[in-house]
């Protein structure tokens, strides 16, 4: 094999590193939005390497739905700081004060749904033409068929015949007054790619991720974690087990995985002997309907 | 492990879905929860449990509106390889879909039904990958159940798909015979095919030498961004940040920067960062060079002993992508990778029919998925490669102005 040959993932690396010089040289005030869980931190740590040796030359944006892990809030706010980055957050609380807005009921309330206000509110209030997000194609079957630059209209919906063939590795950035483009740079990472990436990197992770002691509500056959965003019933079950995450969402709507992984290693093998996807796992919402990520990428959703 | 990018090309009736479904289910890399989907919305229960055809169903949005997005892209992985499958519906709007899931592929799989043989679809996809020139072809001949694993049945099928590869010029060429929906030499071996000594599908997959895909003898490099972080450490610090679009380049060789023709050398090279001594294709680098010069995003820094095609009139192939039609003088953007200019299309000389590969007069507007020779004129001189010489350097798209659509493919003649 010759020297100059490049591993899956230094090729991945390289396409996700072309595609954020791509957004910064064409868009005029792109973000990238932070949610601190795994996919997102790899999205900042490809993003210092593109523009070393200077600073990411556009903010990280958090929209903050007031149902965080405490943990990823605050290592959102350590690695903020660490990199000199410019960190913006919108509360989705706000939105729903100012715009008088309907909270979801149930036990476990999403504020998934809502959070497309605050985010296409924001977009507003800062006038971005280009959202980042560490979207993968291989996390569901609406994402399948998501451009790596992906036009979005007045309203931030995603319109299937809005999509431009996208082809060799020349990215369209063009839009018109009004549109905005989500770019996914990570479209073609699998969850298994993220992790060895992350162990390869030596990239540092929230706790969550890793085994520790937590309360837990048994709901359907899923762990989730005990918190004041849960509705307590006196039927809960209510156990104390040794668990991870697998994703790391909201607490209302994000499964817990039981497990005594302590390394990335014992992670990562865990993950490859797993018999679910992440998303069937871990995600509580995407089990209403079969067409539940398509509907919300529809109305603007990531 | 490396990866490698491949699409499947064949009809809806050619097993196409279900062939995916299965390297999909037979490498693992289905899991339970959508194995459970799966057998909720399998109606058909002739094709066994599960319907594997339903992994690359559609979305709801599409049998709304009755599109189909181009290309939907599946992931999967052995131990040997990362897989990107790039997988184009094969109905009306195939030119244009087949072109966007065939740009970044290294092999095609074409699929033949068995029962049929080689048949003007077959002739047409093999006409678009020898278009584009895909480095790879496997010939899958499936439901070979149907033709009882017939020898003679597939040796048939090799000859006649051999004289249609003799004439398109397609190489490295290899056949297997299978049977997507029972499962025969897609990751092991049949027993049904004792006469078929080659290797199955997913070990051919796994098999290949892409290596040489990667064009490592002509250096290009495009100026995407350039990187001045004007701190007081880095007060000075000038660098082009770019893709090594093909070939190698090491600290000190002598460069031209085009298309204004300014000769430098290269001061350091950078990864991420970090200095190296040398960048290669397809690394995403930063190049600093030892005079200071007005470059811009769009410029090619590029050895000076070996320089691509400097010009502002270009032959192309066009496959045109859009409903409203090509504008004989119209006016576009052209995305050559980082440059962005203005350009007309000022002759259009014939169109080549993708099925027969005649080349015939145009009369009228050229439509969706047609495929014509013409002549562009750029606003100032691009730089590039023929396709048929450097594949990453000799392609681009055109932009509608107004709607900003991608209208085009365009090949470097």
């Amino acid at each position: 094999m010759s020297k100059h040959h490049l591993n899956y993932l230094e090729q991945l690396e390289a396409e996700s590193i072309h595609i954020f010089r791509e957004i910064a040289a064409q868009f005029e005030r792109p973000a990238l939005l932070f949610s601190g869980g795994k996919d997102s931190i790899t999205l900042v740590h490809l993003a210092r390497k593109a523009f070393a040796p200077g600073k990411i030359p556009f903010p990280l944006v958090h929209i903050d739905t007031g149902h965080n892990f405490q943990e990823a809030l605050d290592y959102r706010d350590a690695m903020a700081e660490s990199i000199h980055a410019n960190l913006i957050v919108r509360k989705v609380e706000d939105t729903i004060k100012a715009k008088n807005l309907t909270e979801a009921k149930g036990k476990f309330p999403s504020r998934n749904w809502l959070q497309t206000y605050t985010l296409l509110d924001t977009i507003e209030e800062f006038k971005f033409d280009a959202c980042i997000g560490g979207a993968r194609r291989d996390e569901e079957k609406a994402r399948a068929k998501e451009r790596i630059f992906s036009v979005r209209d007045d309203f931030g919906q995603w319109n299937p015949k809005l999509q431009r063939p996208e082809l060799w590795n020349t990215y369209n950035g063009r839009i018109n007054k009004g549109e905005n483009v989500r770019v996914f740079p990570i479209s073609n990472w699998t969850e298994l790619d993220i992790w060895n990436y992350i162990k390869h990197e030596n990239i540092t992770l929230p706790s969550i991720y890793f085994s520790h002691e937590r309360e837990l509500i048994v709901h359907e056959g899923q762990l989730v974690a005990l918190s004041d965003f849960v509705l307590r019933e006196s039927t809960d079950v209510i156990v104390t087990k040794r668990i991870r995450y697998r994703t790391v969402g909201d607490m209302t709507c994000t499964a817990a995985v039981e497990s005594d992984a302590i390394t990335l290693d014992e992670v990562i093998s865990e993950i490859t002997a797993a018999k679910i996807s992440e998303r069937g796992e871990t995600r509580i919402d995407d089990r209403v309907t079969e067409a539940a990520m398509e509907d919300r990428k529809k109305n603007g959703y990531f | 492990m490396d990866i490698l990018r491949f699409i499947t090309a064949g009809s809806v009736d050619d097993g196409k879905s279900t062939l995916i479904g299965r390297l999909l289910y037979d490498s693992k890399n289905i899991l339970i929860d959508q194995l459970e989907q799966l057998e909720k919305q399998t109606k058909n229960k002739e094709a066994g449990p599960i319907d594997l055809a339903l992994l690359t169903d559609g979305l709801r949005a599409e049998r709304e509106q009755g599109i189909t997005i181009d290309v939907a892209y599946r992931y999967f992985s052995t131990p040997k390889r990362k897989f990107i499958i790039a997988d184009a519906p094969g109905h009306v709007q195939y030119t244009r879909n087949m072109i966007t899931g065939a740009s970044n592929a290294s092999l095609i799989i074409v699929l033949v039904d068995a029962r049929q043989g080689v048949v003007e679809q077959t002739r047409r996809h093999s006409i678009i990958a020898s278009l584009l020139k895909i480095p790879h072809v496997v010939v899958a001949i499936n439901k070979m159940d149907l033709v009882e694993f017939s020898e003679e049945v597939y040796t048939k099928i090799i000859a006649d798909y051999a004289s249609v590869a003799a004439q398109l010029g397609l190489n490295d060429i290899t056949y297997v015979p299978i049977s997507a929906l029972q499962g025969d030499n897609i990751v092991d071996a049949s027993t049904k095919m004792d006469w078929y000594v080659g290797k199955p599908l997913l070990q051919l997959l796994e098999d290949v030498s892409i290596d040489d895909d990667i064009n490592l003898i002509d250096p290009r490099f495009q100026v995407q961004f350039v990187l001045r972080p004007q701190t007081d450490e880095l007060h000075d610090y000038r660098g082009y940040a770019g893709k090594v679009i093909s070939g190698v380049y090491r600290t000190g060789d002598a460069v031209t920067i085009l298309p204004a023709g300014f000769q430098t050398s290269i001061s350091k090279l950078e990864i991420a960062g970090k200095e190296v001594s040398e960048i290669f294709a397809p690394q995403s680098a930063t190049i600093l060079l030892a005079d200071d010069i007005d470059i811009s995003r769009g410029d090619s820094i590029v050895n000076s002993q070996n320089l691509p095609i400097t010009s502002n009139e270009i032959d192309v192939l066009l496959c045109w992508m859009d409903d409203k039609p090509l504008q004989s003088g119209g006016k576009y953007y052209i995305q050559h990778n980082s440059q962005l200019q203005r350009a007309m299309v000022k002759e259009i000389e014939y169109r080549i029919d993708v099925n027969t590969l005649e080349h015939q007069p145009v009369e009228g507007q050229v439509k969706l998925n047609e495929v014509v020779k013409a002549k562009l004129k750029t606003s100032s001189q691009l730089v590039f490669d023929s396709y048929e010489k450097l594949r990453a350097n000799g392609t681009a798209i055109l932009i509608d102005e107004t709607s900003n659509s991608t209208v085009a493919a365009v090949l470097f003649v």
